[in-house]
């Protein structure tokens, strides 16, 4: 059976390049980057190398860039490090509605030990309003963090007009930017960015590594402690393998910004082209916004999302409802249903998410598929009446 | 996947579907927590289910369960139809994972619906 993988926002395979870059590490170059004999300054080296390869991704300074385990813990280090930095100066902080659960999850914690949250609505095409920015800022407020592009429904957030608001007002800026790291460029300089969030294997790179840039001066305190590590930002002995696969993977994605991505946006639209003229009554959700190349989120009506992907499981197609990390949950998506959509219509959402590997076949392939899935599941339905 | 190869075949090929015109009873019933519906149409003489059949919108195991449930029904005498649990229909299934047990509730709770005048 054909095999399609349409869920890249959820995790991608490696780059064979990516595969040959980390091999070595294990083996010959396994000495703790932080030993002075030559096995600890090879590994050193080779951090180093991908360190650049980060900055150059983002336009940051090498200094700039600390390697951890990933996302989740990129968010978390970047809003309880600030949250504890600055708790003298304040304790609000502004973020959305739509974020990704590591940051949702991690405001809620703060919440409960008594920092005050702001959570900024979105507009029904998925984005936050510079302006409810603007006024939510307070004298106590410390930190504002809005991801830059959603990972349900790829909207792009303007997150250089909150830069500058949050410049303005001297407040810290932080962007979950896990999903828009190697997919659109990013320069965190001129988007006026102080802590920036990324993830290797969004991008072809290994699982377990990630990385958050830092600007130079910001005040954070460390989550994690130990022997010093990453200039004091993020103790524990570097993954160096995972951190030179996620160099190669941020090499690859820089020099695909301009090639491969707006390929990937291409079959993207081929996509979603081909499903409206074979499905009636589907509708892309934030689709009038600006959105990532490799993303499109799809309301069926008439049917629900979990049975969607089953059936194209079934078909050896790939794809998710929502976000994974909630798939086993019962409730709405939290992105869904801050778009205006009702629990009915979240729950009858697809995710589509494509990567540089996806070929014109696998769309078409989909294309193929879908409309007669969509068939079967409507006719079970008792409210659906052919029109 | 974590369903079992019957779940499957009975959301891929799914028995009773449709409706009957002439039913002795509908019930409809939903699921408030994920919004999965189902109809259930039967038609009863002398306390026996003569047929059964179905429509349904939700996720795959309410699928499977509604059209086991109903499949179930046909042939069964009112009495011991009303005594099926939502366990016997996911245990019927091979079991269902457990975030999704609610979805044979579905099914048990549209028995006892439509059955209620007989």
């Amino acid at each position: 059976m054909r095999r399609v993988y349409l869920d890249s926002n959820a995790t991608t395979p490696l780059r064979p390049e990516v595969v040959a870059a980390m091999m070595p590490v294990f083996t010959e170059h396994f000495g703790n980057a932080s030993s002075i004999h030559w096995f600890g300054q090879h590994a050193k080296s080779l951090i180093d190398d991908a360190r650049q390869h980060l900055a150059k991704l983002i336009n940051a300074e090498t200094a700039e860039i600390v390697f951890l385990s990933g996302g989740t813990e990129a968010d978390n280090l970047a809003i309880r490090g600030i949250a504890e930095s600055q708790k003298s100066a304040g304790r609000h902080i502004i973020t959305s509605q739509i974020e990704h659960h590591a940051v949702l999850h991690t405001c809620k914690d703060l919440e409960k030990q008594g920092y005050e949250i702001t959570w900024l609505p979105v507009s029904h095409d998925g984005l936050v309003n510079p302006a409810d920015v603007r006024k939510a800022i307070r004298k106590d407020t410390i930190l504002i963090s809005i991801m830059h592009a959603n990972n349900e429904i790829g909207t792009i957030q303007p997150i250089d007009e909150i830069g500058k608001i949050a410049a303005e007002a001297d407040v810290y800026f932080h962007s979950d930017g896990v999903q828009s790291t190697g997919k659109i460029p990013v320069n965190v300089k001129s988007l006026g960015i102080d802590l920036y969030s990324m993830s290797a294997h969004k991008i072809h790179g290994p699982k377990g590594v990630g990385a958050l840039f830092v600007k130079k001066g910001t005040a954070l305190k460390p989550t994690m402690t130990g022997g010093g590590h990453e200039r004091n930002r993020r103790s524990g002995t570097e993954n160096v393998a995972g951190i030179v696969g996620f160099g190669e993977a941020a090499r690859r994605a820089r020099e695909g910004l301009m090639q491969d991505m707006p390929r990937v946006g291409q079959l993207r639209d081929r996509l979603e082209a081909g499903l409206q003229s074979h499905i009636e009554l589907i509708h892309v959700n934030g689709g009038n916004a600006p959105r990532l190349p490799n993303t499109s989120n799809i309301m069926v009506d008439y049917a629900e999302g979990e049975g969607l992907v089953i059936s194209l499981d079934l078909k050896g197609v790939a794809v998710s409802t929502g976000s994974a990390c909630s798939s086993g949950s019962l409730e709405p998506s939290h992105v869904l249903t801050a778009i205006g959509k009702t629990p009915d219509e979240a729950h009858g959402s697809l995710r589509f998410s494509l990567s540089t590997m996806t070929a014109l076949e696998d769309i078409d392939y989909v294309i193929e598929v879908l409309p007669g899935i969509v068939d079967r599941l409507r006719e079970l339905s008792p409210y659906y009446k052919k029109v | 996947m974590a369903y079992s190869e019957k779940l499957l075949d009975y959301f891929q090929n799914p028995r009773c579907v449709g409706e009957i015109p002439d039913a002795d009873a509908v019930a409809e019933v939903s699921n408030p927590v994920c919004g999965d519906v189902m109809k259930l149409w039967v038609k009863v003489s002398d306390g026996r289910i003569q047929d059964a059949k179905f429509k349904a919108q939700g996720c795959s195991a309410a699928i499977a369960t509604s059209s086991y449930a109903t499949e179930m029904l046909v042939g069964m005498n009112v009495t011991e139809a009303r005594l099926i649990t939502k366990d016997q229909i996911a245990k019927a299934l091979g079991g269902l994972p457990a975030s999704k047990i609610h979805c044979s509730v579905l099914a048990s709770d549209a028995i006892k619906q439509v059955l209620q005048g007989f």
